[in-house]
C-alpha cells in the first residue's frame, strides 16, 4: 500500500447520553480519492463527519488528518487544520447577509493578508470554476437551489484545500442538476488534486464519483473497500442498498 | 561577486529562495497560498529596484502552484505593468501550465461601475419609498390585522386554540413585575423632585394633585407602553421575522392558515386586553410611590393623601388612560409585526427588524401620546 492516507480514524466511539451513535469505527481515506460514507438514516454518518471536522468533542478513539493528530489541537493548530479543509454543507450554509462574492471572499480576507484586488481575482476564478461568475453580487436568497450548492462549493474551495468534505451535496437536487454537480466535483478534484470525503446516499452519484466506500450500519463500519468490491459485496445491508438500482431495470422491462 | 548574488535572491520566511538573475526570476518549490502575500510584497519591491523594463518569470523549477499562486503571478504582472515593466512567464511542467490556464484571471470582465446617485434623486426615491413601502405597507398591514381581529372576534372556530391565553401571559402577566416596579420608582422620584418646590410655596398638599394627575393621565400609560414596546414589540418582530426566514410563514399559508390570523391576531387581542390592567397597576404603584415620598418629605399622612386623592381624581383620566392603552397596544403589535414581515436576508435581517420594531414602536407611542394628550387636554 503506497497510497498516502489523508484521514485515518481508529476505534472512534460516540454517544449522546445513553444512545450509542458510533461504536468502534475505523477506516482510512486516501489521497486523491473520493471516499463515500454511506449508510441509512440514523446510522451515524453525519455524527462521524462532525467528529472528523472537530465539531463534536471526541472522547474515545483517534482521528488523524494529513497524518497529524486531529484531536486535542489548540486554537492555532485547529485554525491551521481548518484552513486546509473545505466543507460543503447540505443547504449551502452561506451567510445570508452577504453577497455570493463576499461569502467566497470571507475566508480569504480573514485568514490571509492578500491585497484586496487579488482576493477579487481569486473570488472571480473560483466562481468561474463553478460557472457562477454572473452571480457575484447576488444574495443567497436570490439564488436557486442548484446555484446555492455551486456557490457553497466555490466557498469551500476558496483556500484551495487539499481535502474537501461534503455533507449530502445531492439533497434537494433533481437528478440532472445532481449529475452536473457531480461532474463539477470530479473536474475540480482532477484540476485541484483534492481528496474528497462525502456523506451521501444518492446511488447514481455514488456510481459516478466514488473510489472508495465506507458503509456504516448502526454505528459501526460493516464494509470498507472500493466501489467494485462494494457492488459485489454480500453484506446484507450493503447488498440491499445497491439492489435499489435493479428497480430501474425492472421498471423498464415491465 | 558574492555580494551581488546575495542581493539578487528573494528569500521568503519559510526558507524558499527565488533566484533573480539577469532579468529572469527563477521560481522553485511551491507557490501556494501561505507564502503568496509575502511573495507578492518581496517580488514587487525587488523588481522595482531594477531599471530595465523586460522581465521573465521562469517556472521550470516550480513543483506546485495553487489558484492563489497563479493569481499572484498575474497580479504581479499587472502591478508591474502599471509601473512600466513588462513581465513574461515561461516554462513550467505540464501541471503548472494547466493550472496557469485554469486560474488565469484575465478572462473576467470588469463589472460596469455603479451609476452615481444625485442628491435630488436620493431625496426623491427616499420620500417615494417611504410612502410606497413604509406608509402604504403599514396602513395595509393594519387594515389586514384589524380586519381579521374584528372578523374573528365571534368566530371561535378559526382562532388558534389556547394561543390567546398563552400570549396574554407572555405579553401581560410576565410584564407585571417590571411595570409595577418602574412606575413605583417613577412616582417616587416625581414626588421627590417636586417636594422641595411645593414646600417653598407652602403648597404641600398639592403633591397629591401632581402625582395623581401626572401618573393617571400621562406617566402610567406612557411607561407601560414603552416597557411593553421594548419587551413584546421586539419579541413579536423577532418571532415573525424568524418564521419568515425559515419559511414557516409559507408553511402556514399552504396549510390554509393565514399567518396574520394565526400569529398576529392572538397577540393583538392579548395586548389590547392586558394593557389596561397593566396601566391600572402602574397607576396604583406609581401613586403609592408618590405617597411614600409625600409621607417622608412633606409629612402628608396616608389618610390625608387618600382623602385628597378622591377629590383630585377625574373620570376623564380613566377614559383617557383606557383609550391610550388601546392605541398604544395596537401600535406596538402593528410595528412589531410590520418589521417582522419585512425581514430580508436571514440572521442579520432578524436583528435589524427587531431593532427597528423597538425604536419605531417607542417613537410612535410617544408621538401618539402627544397627539392624544392634546385631544384630551
Amino acid at each position: 500500500m503506497d497510497k498516502e492516507k489523508v484521514i485515518e480514524v481508529r476505534n472512534l466511539a460516540a454517544s449522546f447520553g445513553d444512545t450509542v451513535v458510533l461504536s468502534d469505527v475505523s477506516f482510512s481515506a486516501y489521497k486523491g480519492e473520493v471516499t463515500i460514507i454511506l449508510g441509512s438514516s440514523g446510522s451515524g454518518k453525519s455524527t462521524l463527519l462532525k467528529h472528523i471536522l472537530g465539531l463534536y468533542e471526541t472522547e474515545k478513539g483517534e482521528i488523524r488528518i494529513f497524518g497529524e493528530d486531529a484531536l486535542g489541537l489548540d486554537e492555532d493548530q485547529q485554525l491551521h487544520m481548518y484552513m486546509r479543509m473545505g466543507v460543503f454543507y447540505q443547504n449551502g450554509a452561506l451567510l445570508n447577509s452577504m453577497t455570493v462574492g463576499e461569502n467566497v471572499a470571507l475566508p480569504l480576507k480573514q485568514h490571509t493578508s492578500l491585497p484586496d484586488d487579488l482576493v477579487d481575482d481569486i473570488v472571480n476564478i473560483k466562481l468561474g470554476l463553478v460557472n457562477l461568475e454572473y452571480a457575484i453580487n447576488k444574495f443567497p436568497s436570490e439564488l436557486s437551489g442548484g446555484m446555492l450548492k455551486r456557490a457553497a462549493l466555490a466557498r469551500a474551495i476558496a483556500l484551495d484545500p487539499p481535502i474537501l468534505f461534503f455533507d449530502e451535496p445531492g439533497a434537494g437536487l433533481d437528478p440532472i442538476s445532481l449529475e452536473s454537480l457531480d461532474r463539477l466535483i470530479i473536474d475540480l478534484k482532477e484540476q485541484l488534486g483534492m481528496s474528497i470525503v462525502m456523506v451521501t446516499h444518492e446511488v447514481p452519484s455514488i456510481l459516478r464519483i466514488a473510489n472508495r466506500i465506507i458503509y456504516l450500519d448502526k454505528g459501526s463500519v460493516v464494509f470498507e473497500g472500493t466501489l467494485k468490491e462494494a457492488l459485489k459485496c454480500d453484506v446484507e445491508s450493503v447488498r440491499q442498498f445497491f439492489s435499489l438500482l435493479d428497480d430501474v431495470d425492472k421498471a423498464k422491462q415491465a | 561577486m558574492k555580494k551581488k548574488s546575495v542581493s539578487s535572491d528573494i528569500i521568503l520566511k519559510n526558507g524558499t529562495k527565488y533566484r533573480l538573475d539577469n532579468q529572469t526570476l527563477f521560481l522553485s518549490g511551491e507557490l501556494m497560498l501561505p507564502v503568496v502575500p509575502e511573495f507578492i510584497r518581496k517580488v514587487l519591491k525587488r523588481i522595482k529596484l531594477q531599471k530595465s523594463g523586460d522581465f521573465v518569470v521562469n517556472l521550470d523549477q516550480l513543483d506546485n502552484i495553487d489558484s492563489a499562486g497563479v493569481t499572484s503571478l498575474f497580479y504581479v504582472k499587472r502591478k508591474l505593468g502599471d509601473a512600466g515593466f513588462r513581465l513574461r512567464m515561461e516554462g513550467g511542467n505540464e501541471t503548472i501550465v494547466k493550472k496557469l490556464e485554469l486560474f488565469k484571471p484575465e478572462k473576467f470582465d470588469e463589472l460596469p461601475p455603479e451609476a452615481k446617485i444625485g442628491f435630488f434623486e436620493l431625496v426623491g426615491t427616499g420620500v417615494y419609498d417611504f410612502f410606497t413601502s413604509y406608509f402604504y405597507g403599514f396602513i395595509q398591514l393594519a387594515a389586514n390585522i384589524f380586519y381579521f381581529a374584528v372578523a374573528d372576534l365571534f368566530r371561535k372556530k378559526v382562532r388558534r386554540k389556547g394561543e390567546f391565553a398563552n400570549q396574554a401571559v407572555l405579553i401581560g402577566v410576565n410584564a407585571v413585575l417590571i411595570v409595577v416596579f418602574m412606575s413605583f420608582v417613577i412616582g417616587l422620584v416625581l414626588a421627590l423632585q417636586s417636594a422641595q418646590q411645593l414646600r417653598n410655596f407652602g403648597a404641600n398638599i398639592f403633591i397629591v394633585d401632581l402625582v395623581v394627575i401626572g401618573m393617571m393621565s400621562q406617566m402610567a400609560p406612557l411607561i407601560t407602553a414603552i416597557l411593553i414596546a421594548g419587551r413584546s414589540g421586539s419579541s413579536i418582530a423577532a418571532e415573525i421575522a424568524t418564521m419568515k426566514v425559515t419559511s414557516e410563514l409559507d408553511a402556514l399559508k399552504t396549510m390554509g392558515l393565514e399567518p396574520i390570523r394565526f400569529v398576529v391576531v392572538p397577540k393583538l387581542y392579548a395586548s389590547l386586553l392586558t394593557m389596561p390592567f397593566l396601566i391600572v397597576l402602574a397607576n396604583v404603584s406609581g401613586i403609592a410611590g408618590g405617597g411614600v415620598a409625600a409621607y417622608f418629605y412633606l409629612d402628608i399622612t396616608p389618610e390625608i393623601f387618600i382623602n385628597r386623592m378622591g377629590d383630585v381624581m377625574r373620570n376623564k383620566d380613566l377614559i383617557t388612560a383606557f383609550v391610550k392603552s388601546q392605541v398604544y397596544a395596537s401600535l406596538i403589535v402593528l410595528t412589531g409585526s410590520f418589521y417582522g414581515f419585512r425581514v430580508v436576508r436571514g440572521a442579520e435581517g432578524v436583528g435589524i427588524s427587531t431593532t427597528s420594531a423597538v425604536v419605531v414602536g417607542i417613537s410612535l407611542v410617544i408621538v401618539a401620546d402627544s397627539i392624544l394628550g392634546l385631544l384630551f387636554y
